[in-house]
């Protein structure tokens, strides 16, 4: 297990290396200007040429990415070249409220949608099974902002039980954080309830038709204990991975939902950094979404072993 | 039914415990003090108010910083930090600092800081630029009192240093001052009425400012960014909605008291909220404009910028950007129809859409139907309507349109290309400004017409530069204003621009919020909140 957890981390390097090369070429091919976006409107060619001289942005391509990645491999993600503040701050105080966020949205997701799957599966072509998949359907269908300012209008707005926006930290008391977060929460859960209900139910269908399951039934076991030991256990490694995928999206941001609860996020970090140019800030970004993934990826095939005691690492 | 019963109470009890435990977790002091929530129309992103012509930047500054004399709202320069007086040959402009003037670290405010400052503006500012062409020396002759000798008469001196836009100068410490006017500083210490809390600072996200207790304000009622600077709330917070319909709702209940930028169709959700006032505070606006590129064919020639003011229509574009008449005004005037130096003189022709003297001038014009490059920012919503507007228009004047969408930086860095239009040139674009930053010919710079040092366009033009040369030596009002209606004249002849026309934004605050005073910058000294 050691041996195969070293050997993919230390695959993540050359996975890294290629983003970073292939980001930094992309940004400067792609046109824009940071200079612009600092000087403003009435800025002068001759002032945006003198700032692009300050920001390094005027040196030779190969230049600027030896400086940068020699910093990155010294932990050091550069400056923002527009608000001039330290990259690393920047995506730290933002990657709270994601992490916060996506956490407490697949909670939500899971504690839904596996029973909902679960029970659609074992009430097949029933009303109930009906209901979830057009549950699901609806939950795919509708478009998050949609979900989100209804729930703002019931909620925050009608019943005044929650803020409309606005983000808290945990540390600035569960209270203040839980109001604030379960609206964004319950909309991004609504995509993700749909998703991982879909799965739960294919899957679950596979396994209940097994011999195994026959044969336990037969033999007297409680309905329950066969659906959530025996059945759900087998069923789990798509289910698991769904969840890992639906995890590592919601940490590399929503940018949407971000926008309508007002929540000071990595989505809306990257976007504004984009719309900007702003290099450091887009580059220390995307490699941290890499590396999401590939982590979340490992830490996925892991959790196989958990549930699934044929696959060994 | 049962499960009605049972729910009920549970979500009830959630949402109260939910509620409880968030004021429970509200510190005490907060309630005791007094804080604006505001919601500004941008992100702050950039600390620097020399370095970039950023409105929410702009607004920082007056924030944090003061300025030695300024605007009030009849556009007089008026004192602030500092008294004036005038040589009688013109030549010698002597500034006294006010008593009682300190910086947010303790240390007052000296001349010397005055010159650094006013020095590291000169070479950011156009009419700074203007001002320094002709400075023989600026000197601090003792701690308050500064000597700024000229080498040749400019009048308009002080309504330069008293502009409220785009780069007004900021006084800083002179060590933070002495930054290269292409850097941005670092430490940002003023003697403003608010000090900058570094520490709560997230940039785009939110800022905080503290009320400076140190500040001594001017005597006097305030009138935009002139006059005493009172404040009466201890917190100012801005934080960033990029979402109107958010930012509406939290205003509506009650979760912010402020909105700089309300979305015009938006509004009758505001209509429903009591304790909200929508309103006009600013009362000169924003100027929606077009600009053609000098340098290539066909804008290159005057016939066929002539032909593209007779195909726009002002009506058609302010109506597509707006919707609604009470938020926009057809205005031919480039210096703003409200400013002094307004007067709407040989415009008649951008009023409505004329295609066959647009066809016609084309004809005279010869032009060939090569294909006009019209770039059309598609995610800035203020400027994504104009484009449109403008390629049907002048499709329907004779002119063949290449629209090309795409995002605003691509246009900012496109703007800046000289190549030809093969190359990654370009043809026109639409831009607004504010209407304090055209209202008058060394702010504007549309105007200028130096080339390749000029703005993007690059208009080669002499004699618009006599003309502004002439209002820079004009000692009296009326001369200005004679050379302001000539400037107009030779803009509408010239196309220099065009000129599409004046809108409003209305802004939108709690009713617990009073004494807001009217300035195209809003302002938060003078208000009162009552809770």
């Amino acid at each position: 297990m050691f041996g195969y957890i070293l050997r993919r981390l230390l695959a993540t390097i050359p996975v890294l290396l290629i983003v970073s090369v292939f980001v930094f070429l992309l940004l400067r091919l792609t046109p824009g200007d940071p200079a612009a976006i600092l000087a403003g409107d009435a800025a002068t060619p001759a002032q945006l040429e003198r700032i692009r001289d300050s920001l390094g942005l005027n040196d030779p391509l190969h230049v600027q990415f030896l400086t940068w990645f020699g910093q990155m491999l010294q932990g050091d993600f550069g400056t923002s070249l527009i608000s001039n503040t330290d990259v690393l701050d920047m995506v730290s105080d933002r990657l709270g409220p994601t992490v916060n966020i996506a956490v407490m949205t697949i909670i939500i997701s899971v504690l839904l949608a596996v029973p909902m799957g679960v029970i659609a599966a074992w009430r097949h072509r029933s009303w109930i099974d009906f209901a979830v998949m057009s549950f699901s359907v609806l939950g795919f269908s509708v478009p998050v902002f949609v979900i989100g300012y209804i729930l703002i209008q019931i909620f925050a707005i009608e019943l005044r039980w929650v803020p409309v926006q606005g983000y808290k930290s945990p540390a600035d008391g569960l209270g203040a954080f839980f109001s604030r977060a379960v609206l964004p929460s319950l909309t991004l859960a609504t995509i993700y309830v749909a998703l991982i209900a879909r799965m739960t139910r294919a899957s679950m269908l596979e396994v209940l038709g097994e011999d195994y399951i026959r044969t336990a039934r037969a033999k007297g076991v409680r309905e329950n204990v066969v659906l959530f030991r025996h059945a759900l256990r087998n069923a789990a490694v798509p289910i698991l991975t769904i969840i890992g995928t639906g995890f590592a999206l919601l940490i590399s941001g929503v940018v949407v939902t971000e926008s309508v609860f007002n929540i000071p996020g990595i989505g809306r970090l990257t976007v504004d950094a984009i719309l900007a140019r702003d290099y450091p800030v887009i580059q220390a970004m995307i490699l941290l979404t890499a590396g999401i993934y590939v982590m979340v990826n490992l830490l996925v095939d892991l959790s196989y072993s958990l549930f699934d005691p044929r696959i060994r690492y | 039914m049962k499960a009605i019963r049972t729910g009920l109470p549970v979500t009830r009890t959630l949402a109260a415990t939910l509620l409880a435990s968030s004021a429970l977790l509200t510190p005490a002091q907060a309630q005791e003090e007094t804080t604006i929530t505001a919601v500004m129309h941008s992100g702050l992103r950039v600390l620097d108010p020399v370095i970039t012509t950023a409105h929410i930047t702009r607004n920082h500054g007056y924030m944090i910083y003061d300025v030695l004399t300024a605007v009030d709202e009849d556009f007089t320069p008026q004192p602030q930090m500092a008294d004036w007086q005038v040589s009688d040959d013109q030549l010698t402009y002597t500034f006294t600092l006010r008593d009682g003037l300190m910086f947010h670290d303790g240390a007052p405010v000296t001349a010397a800081d005055a010159v650094a400052s006013l020095k590291r503006w000169g070479q950011k500012d156009s009419g700074g630029q203007l001002i320094f062409d002709v400075t023989a020396s600026l000197e601090a002759t003792d701690d308050k009192t500064l000597v700024w000798t000229l080498s040749q008469p400019f009048a308009p001196l002080m309504d330069v240093i008293s502009k409220q836009s785009a780069v007004p100068p900021f006084i800083m410490p002179a060590r933070v001052a002495e930054t290269s006017a292409d850097e941005t500083i670092t430490e940002y210490v003023g003697s403003g009425p608010f000090v900058f809390n570094e520490e709560e600072y997230e940039p785009g996200v939110s800022v905080t400012y503290e009320k400076f207790d140190d500040y001594v304000p001017r005597e006097g009622e305030p009138s935009w960014m002139a006059g005493g600077k009172v404040v009466n709330v201890d917190r100012v917070v801005w934080t960033t909605m990029p979402d109107n319909l958010t930012a509406m709702n939290a205003l509506a209940a009650g979760e912010i008291d402020y909105l700089e930028q309300v979305q015009i169709d938006l509004m009758p959700i505001l209509d429903a909220a009591p304790d909200v006032t929508v309103e006009m505070r600013d009362p000169l606006g924003y100027v929606t404009i077009g600009r053609p590129n000098f340098l290539h064919p066909p804008f290159d020639n005057k016939l066929v910028r002539q032909a593209a003011a007779a195909a726009l229509g002002q009506e058609q574009m302010l109506a597509t950007m707006q919707g609604d008449p009470e938020y926009y005004k057809v205005c031919g005037a480039i210096f703003g129809c409200a400013t002094p130096l307004g007067d709407q003189a040989a415009s008649e022709t951008l009023v409505a859409p004329n295609p066959e003297a647009s066809k016609a001038l084309l004809a005279e014009a010869g032009y060939d139907g090569t294909p006009i490059v019209l770039m059309a920012p598609t995610d800035v919503i203020s400027l994504s309507n104009q484009p449109v507007v403008a390629a049907q228009a002048l499709r329907e004047g004779g002119f063949e349109v290449d629209m090309q969408s795409m995002d605003w930086q691509s246009v900012v860095q496109r703007r800046a290309q000289q190549a030809p239009i093969g190359e990654g040139g370009w043809n026109m674009f639409f831009t607004n400004w504010m209407v304090p930053e055209i209202s008058d010919p060394l702010i504007n710079v549309m105007v200028n017409g130096r080339g390749d040092d000029g703005w993007f366009g690059w208009p080669d033009d002499p004699q618009i530069e006599e003309m502004r040369s002439a209002y820079v030596a004009a000692t009296d009002a009326e001369t200005q204003k004679a050379i302001a209606v000539q400037i107009q004249e030779h803009v509408m002849d010239n196309v220099n621009y065009l000129m599409m026309g004046e809108y409003l934004i209305p802004q939108a605050r709690r009713t617990v919020i009073e004494n807001m005073i009217p300035s195209p910058v809003p302002v938060f000294w003078a208000m009162t909140k009552a809770e």
